[in-house]
């Protein structure tokens, strides 16, 4: 998928988790990503991350911090 | 398996009541029945038929025809039955001398005035008349026209002088499934009263008086056709002769018998009774102990299956290399090896999950419930998504959040008892007619209305019921309005403390409190955005929040969009703040579009979920199916439907199974799911028609229809109600024995003989399915899931006594706008939407003569938007966004306002998705059909993207003669 389109897609999320009450929305946002997202495109938001991000709501960052440390690489 | 039931329907002569049990007698037999029975009811409980004419159990007696006349000891005279109420200690006498000759007097009127040609009748045999004048003992008729005198009749066009009869009327055989002829009927005022209290469009009237009386439709210078009638077919079922008979009957003659099957067009899932003549179908007839519909239709499921036998159903499998080949038919096993092989070949160069499969919601839970299966044991992955992704998967997500499970919460029958209703992005005399009959039954008893949707869809306002509130909205902003209504149900102190405090998170409920009450959700502050009114907003929320048993009906009009599971949590928000959960009349009731939504939906069709909406991370889970299927199962989600188009793009997802969805017609952005199916290298079709996916399919394996096997489909209702063989598969197999072929082609070694058995390897591995098996819905009929231990004859309504996640969730839902923005080049918001008289993507019911409805999507257009940009009525326009173009012609209508325009997705020429864009649902990828910017201008043909499409199909439908 074009970035932009896996960037919108990832941002939106962050969007919603944002406006919850709580403290842990990158982890909310991390677990929404594993439990929705197949391994192509955490792989792909991941490569994204890796070459700076660009355009990823800062929480998305946060969040894939969160997701790398229990996914596997497809 | 029993498969034919023989229905117990008798007419019982008046509807039921439910008052206090009342003790009479009746021809010397004690009868018991509840305050309120009629006389003729009671008898007919008691075994004792009183002849009867006008009178039917659907309807209000009317006392017109004085066939049911009785005597009633200590009373004067002879009182129609039909509309004398039972009392206690009454004592009736059915059969006196006295009444017996005042019926004979009554049918000798009746068919001096009546063509006597029973014998080449098409009712013959099924004839109430004829039925009555036997019971009646009528043996001779003393009547005869006057001689010289003019014939004193309806049915003779001339008299034997030739001169016409003023009195006769011509047939009207205007509607193409059903004629009226006047010259046959009795007045009785059944059809009109079905048309006003079944179906409640009121296109019936009596015109004239005595002797002139006369049913019309419409107008006087309407056929049934021009009229308001929408073709249910109320009136035909309700009629007693052949004035009212179906064109099928006419053609094919009286059934013999008949099998109790459920509708495959919409998630109402009406049961009917399919009527056989022989092996040959020859006609519909709604079921009365259909639990859903209780005895009523639609023009689909009544009259549209002719497409069963169209001339375009594909019978033979086919195969070719390559798209741009022309089809080339095979046997069965030949079609099978070569799938499979391309399957296998394909997973052995790109990987396990480089293939997947689409459940349909239009086939059968055994069926859908096959296909994931096929996914996940035997592909070895979980690409397993359905149509549903693109319907109600925010209803699954923002439910699930809130209550803990995605189930809609009532039956249908909870109509009845409801005060207020709101109805939200849903149009149900369209898309779900005979709910709304059942509604607009309940607004004629003084129930109230509130509509949210940008269009003036048709409830707003039509015979004898009008919306309290209309809150036309801009598209996209149903999470402010949603928002607004409960910042004044919050602010006004209009909630249910005591329910709130009982039943949900309080805490939750605290801060959710604190946010609604921001001024920046009233609804003054968020009329910019909306466009809606706030004093008819506040209206609508005071009205909703203190009116009594409140419930909430919504549709696609609330899922998609980019913020349709947000809508969701607000809505559901909105029922557990006014405490309008857990009885009768109340709830959230989301309105699935496509007649098995729901059970596609249960039977583990999402990548993400095992059947019974349990993630496939959970290892207790996964284990069940591990033991029951003997393999291991992936636990990571895989692919929706959306993810597996770009996927295909990047080069990543290569084959696809795809059972009984047009993926190519139905989902949005056009252009791009053509160019991922066409980067796919085995795209296998299963299908009746070839349709607009199949032009980029390597396999096509023809489907069986409703009618040609055996199944069970779930209703809006969570109603699971059975499906039942009435005719052979055309094509040969049914559709869970095709996927059976494939699967076992691809090594899997499956042996199901029946979908009974399938069934039960459902109750064994899905809690909520535990108590479901054949024989169960044999016995009731349906059942409402959860069926199990816990609730052994099923669930009508849901969180009872408490919330299936424990406490309700009050969620936060925070207005975001979608990033589709009008402007300069796309000025105009399309929202699309659909009509009664056409399903889905259209490919079975524009096969029938459904067609004479709706030739055409039409794109319509605010006078004032038509004015500015120099359009009128009936131009071909162009519809542009940034996603594509087509072209189709203008309806000017002050339904939708200034800024919106709206059509249809019926037709493939259209291409209405052509235009949608890929935005989605932000939690579950549901596209944002209901919101696209776009430009309309005047169009001098068809662009550019609709010729090539139709040169590409055509190409891609050629099918090589068979070789000999
Ligand atoms: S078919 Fe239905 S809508 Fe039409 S006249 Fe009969 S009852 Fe009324
Ligand atoms: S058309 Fe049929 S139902 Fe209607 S009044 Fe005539 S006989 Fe009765
Ligand atoms: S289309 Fe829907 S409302 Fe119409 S008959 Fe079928 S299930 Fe009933
Ligand atoms: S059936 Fe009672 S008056 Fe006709």
């Amino acid at each position: 998928m074009s970035p932009e389109k896996m960037v919108h897609m990832a941002n939106q999320i962050a969007t919603f988790f944002k406006t919850q009450p709580g403290n842990d929305q990158a982890a909310r946002i991390a677990a929404h990503l594993t439990d929705y997202w197949e391994p192509r495109m955490l792989d792909q938001l991941h490569d994204h991350v890796g070459a700076g991000g660009k355009g990823l709501d800062d929480l998305v960052i946060a969040a894939e911090a969160e997701i790398v440390k229990t996914h596997v690489r497809a | 398996m029993k498969d034919f039931i023989i229905p117990n329907d008798r007419d019982m002569g008046t509807p039921a009541k439910s008052g206090a049990p009342v003790t009479l007698e009746i021809d010397g037999l004690p009868v018991t029945v509840p305050e309120g029975t009629s006389v003729l009811r009671a008898a007919a409980e008691a075994g004792i038929q009183i002849p009867k004419l006008c009178a039917s159990d659907n309807l209000e007696a009317f006392g017109s025809c004085r066939l049911c006349v009785v005597e009633i000891e200590g009373r004067r005279g002879t009182p129609a039955s039909c509309t004398t109420p039972v009392t206690p200690g009454m004592v009736v006498h059915t059969g006196s001398s006295k009444v017996r000759k005042i019926r004979k007097g009554v049918m000798e009127l009746y068919i001096s005035d009546h063509p006597l040609d029973c014998l080449t009748c098409s009712a013959n045999g099924d004839c109430e008349l004829q039925d009555m004048a036997g019971a009646v003992g009528l043996r001779n008729v003393r009547y005869e026209a006057p001689e010289n005198g003019g014939l004193a009749n309806h049915f003779e066009a001339r008299n034997t002088s030739g001169e016409a009869n003023p009195e006769w009327l011509p047939k009207d055989d205007s509607n193409p499934y059903f004629s009226y002829d006047p010259s046959k009927c009795i007045v009785c005022n059944r059809c009109v009263r079905a048309c006003e209290e079944v179906q409640g469009t009121f296109a019936l009237t009596i015109e004239g008086r005595g002797f002139d009386s006369r049913v019309a439709a419409g107008g006087p210078a309407d056929d049934f056709l021009a009229s308001d009638c929408v073709s249910c077919g109320a009136c035909v079922q309700a009629c007693p002769t052949a004035t009212l008979q179906e064109k099928s009957i006419i053609e094919l003659g009286t059934p013999d018998r008949s099998v109790i099957t459920t509708c495959a067009y919409c998630g109402v899932g009406c049961s009917f009774k399919a009527e056989m003549n022989g092996d040959t179908l020859v006609r519909m007839t709604p079921y009365k102990h259909g639990k859903a519909n209780r005895g009523h239709s639609c023009v689909k499921g009544r009259f549209a299956y002719g497409y069963a036998h169209h001339k375009d159903r594909i019978l033979k499998p086919m195969i070719r290399d390559q798209i741009s080949d022309p089809w080339r038919e095979v046997e069965w096993d030949e079609a099978m090896t070569f799938a499979a092989t391309r399957m296998l070949g394909l997973q052995e160069k790109y990987g396990k999950k480089s293939i997947g499969v689409i459940t349909s919601s239009r086939c059968t839970n055994e069926e859908t419930y096959l296909v994931q299966k096929l996914a996940r044991a035997v592909f070895g992955n979980n690409n397993t998504d359905t149509c549903a992704r693109v319907c109600h998967s925010p209803t699954g997500y923002g439910l699930g959040q809130t209550f803990g499970t995605s189930a809609g919460t009532q039956d249908f029958d909870s109509v009845e008892q409801t005060d207020v209703v709101v109805v939200i992005g849903a149009n149900p005399t369209d898309g779900h007619p005979v709910f709304a009959s059942r509604l607009k039954k309940r607004l004629r008893e003084g129930a109230k209305l509130i509509i949210v949707d940008p269009r003036r869809i048709d409830l707003v306002k039509s015979a004898h019921v009008a919306a309290s509130h209309h809150l036309p909205l801009r598209p996209g902003t149903n999470v402010a309005v949603v928002s607004a209504l409960a910042h004044v149900i919050v602010t006004e102190g209009l909630m249910d403390q005591d329910f709130i405090r009982e039943r949900c998170d309080w805490d939750e409920f605290q801060h959710y409190a604190e946010f609604i009450s921001n001024p920046r959700h009233s609804p003054e502050t968020t009329a910019m955005l909306t466009g809606v009114d706030p004093a008819e907003l506040r209206a609508a929320a005071r009205l909703f929040a203190t009116g009594g048993n409140g419930s909430i009906y919504y549709g696609l009009g609330v899922t998609e969009h980019s913020q349709g599971s947000t809508t969701v949590m607000g809505i559901a928000n909105l029922a557990m703040l006014t405490g309008n959960m857990g009885r009768p009349g109340v709830g959230v009731n989301p309105l699935r579009g496509q007649n098995n939504v729901q059970g596609a939906c249960d039977m583990g069709s999402f990548p993400h979920e095992l059947p019974g909406y349990r993630h496939v991370k959970g290892p207790e889970v996964r284990k069940v199916f591990e033991e029951a299927w003997g393999v291991q199962i992936d636990a990571e989600p895989g692919l929706r439907i959306p993810n597996m188009l770009d996927a295909a793009v990047d080069g990543t997802f290569k084959g696809l199974y795809c059972q009984g969805e047009d993926i190519l017609q139905s989902d949005p952005d056009t252009k791009h799911v053509a160019a991922g199916l066409a980067a796919m290298e085995c795209v296998i079709v299963h299908d009746l028609f070839l349709n607009e996916t199949a032009n980029y399919a390597h396999v096509f394996l023809p489907g069986s229809t409703f009618l040609e096997k055996d199944g069970t489909f779930t209703n809006a209702e969570r109603r699971i109600n059975r499906v039942r063989k009435v005719i052979p598969p055309l094509n040969g197999y049914a559709d869970w024995e095709i996927t059976q072929m494939l699967a076992n082609a691809m090594g899997a070694g499956w042996h199901y003989t029946h979908p009974a058995r399938i069934m039960d390897e459902i109750a064994a591995t899905t809690p909520s399915f535990a108590g479901v098996d054949y024989a169960l819905l044999e016995e009731k009929g349906s059942v409402q899931w959860p069926c199990n231990e816990a609730h052994p004859e099923g669930t009508p309504l849901m969180h009872v006594d408490g919330f299936m996640r424990g406490k309700g969730r009050f969620i936060v839902t925070e207005y975001v706008a979608t990033d589709e923005k009008t402007g300069p080049r796309f000025p105009l918001l399309l929202t699309t939407g659909r009509i009664l008289s056409q399903y889905n993507v259209g490919a079975q019911t524009r096969r029938t003569d459904n067609v004479v409805w709706h030739e055409e999507d039409l794109l319509e257009i605010h006078p004032h938007d038509a004015e500015v940009r120099g359009l009128k009525d009936g131009d071909w326009v162009r519809l542009a966004s940034r996603a594509g173009e087509t072209t189709l012609r203008a309806k000017l209508t002050d339904r939708v306002s200034p800024g919106v325009v709206y059509t249809t997705f019926h037709h493939p020429d259209t291409q209405a998705n052509v235009i949608t864009t890929d935005y989605s649902d932000w939690a579950t990828n549901c596209p944002e059909y209901k919101v696209t910017a776009v430009q309309v201008s005047l169009s001098n043909g068809p662009t550019d993207w609709q010729e090539e499409y139709a040169a590409q199909a055509a190409q891609a439908r050629r099918i090589l003669p068979a070789a000999e």
